[in-house]
């Protein structure tokens, strides 16, 4: 899925027994797509040594600091590197 | 901030993981010291926070140029003649402090750094208590490196989880008006390329 910056995004919430670049904290969580990266070889592809992993595209991702760590979080914001796979549309 | 025992058990059990592969790979005819090391010492010869610190005195002078920087940093840091490309791709970004707004850098999941602009990264980017505090108390983690910054300034936290590497581009400090571009540069410090120092 190609998402565009302003885009609302919720991550995976997985279980990754493997390798991955979303980290816990940001699991299962909603943001917005400030940017556009380029695609990249999946990491989670090219950590086991295929010289042919798929390439990805690769977003900033923005989340508010309540979306992360709670209502009562102000701050701060966090802005992540995610690869599109990670990502599912939010309403 | 104090880097926590476990970390320095970590990275001792990690530097001996390196040093015994590096001795099978030699050991098996495939791999050369000498080459290995000639290769580490041509990276870092050039890896310095002297680059970052100049890119930072450039953006402060010329607007244009800190506008390339802010909308492609890898092209605007090449015009330089600095190389973010030495091993592998990798997407730069800068990201500018303003009164509103303070960036603080972090890769949460290692310990991902924009070395060849900064030079070898600090044992405390690499400690587990500031990738994994900085995240969720950005504004405590940052005053304990004795930055106190106004309630209206909001911090946003870059975690590096992937291709791209990020600068900060700290606030031109007043007064410095009449400073040279090599002065300039002289007053950024490697904290305040990361977003732990105000400049």
């Amino acid at each position: 899925m190609r998402f565009d910056v302003g885009d609302r995004v919720r991550t995976q919430n997985r279980n990754s027994l493997g390798h991955t670049r979303l980290p816990a904290y940001l699991r299962g969580r909603d943001g917005e797509i400030v940017r556009r990266l380029g695609a990249f070889p999946l990491p989670d592809v090219r950590v086991s040594g295929s010289a042919d992993a798929p390439k990805e595209e690769l977003y900033t991702v923005r989340f508010a600091a309540a979306a992360v760590w709670g209502e009562t979080a102000q701050e701060p914001d966090v802005c992540a590197d995610l690869f599109a796979p990670y990502l599912e549309r939010a309403e | 901030m104090s880097v926590h025992a476990s970390d320095h058990e970590a990275s001792a059990a990690a530097s001996n993981r390196v040093k015994r592969l590096v001795a099978e790979l030699e050991r098996r005819g495939i791999l050369e010291e000498r080459v290995l090391d000639g290769i580490v010492e041509d990276f870092l010869l050039h890896a310095s926070p002297a680059n970052g610190k100049r890119v930072v005195a450039r953006a402060w002078l010329d607007a244009a140029f800190k506008k390339r920087l802010l909308d492609d940093a890898g092209a605007a840091v090449a015009e330089l003649g600095i190389d973010m490309s030495h091993w592998a791709p990798v997407e730069l970004r800068a990201v500018a402090n303003t009164p509103r707004q303070h960036n603080v850098i972090v890769c949460t999941l290692c310990s991902c750094y924009p070395i060849a602009l900064l030079g070898p990264s600090p044992a405390w980017y690499k400690s587990e208590a500031y990738r994994s505090r900085v995240v969720r108390d950005a504004r405590g983690v940052l005053a304990e490196f004795g930055l106190q910054l106004p309630p209206e300034t909001k911090i946003i936290v870059w975690d590096s989880t992937a291709e791209a590497r990020y600068i900060v581009v700290p606030q031109r400090p007043p007064g410095t008006e009449r400073l040279s571009e090599d002065h300039l540069a002289e007053l950024v410090t490697r904290n305040g390329l990361i977003g732990t120092a105000a400049v």
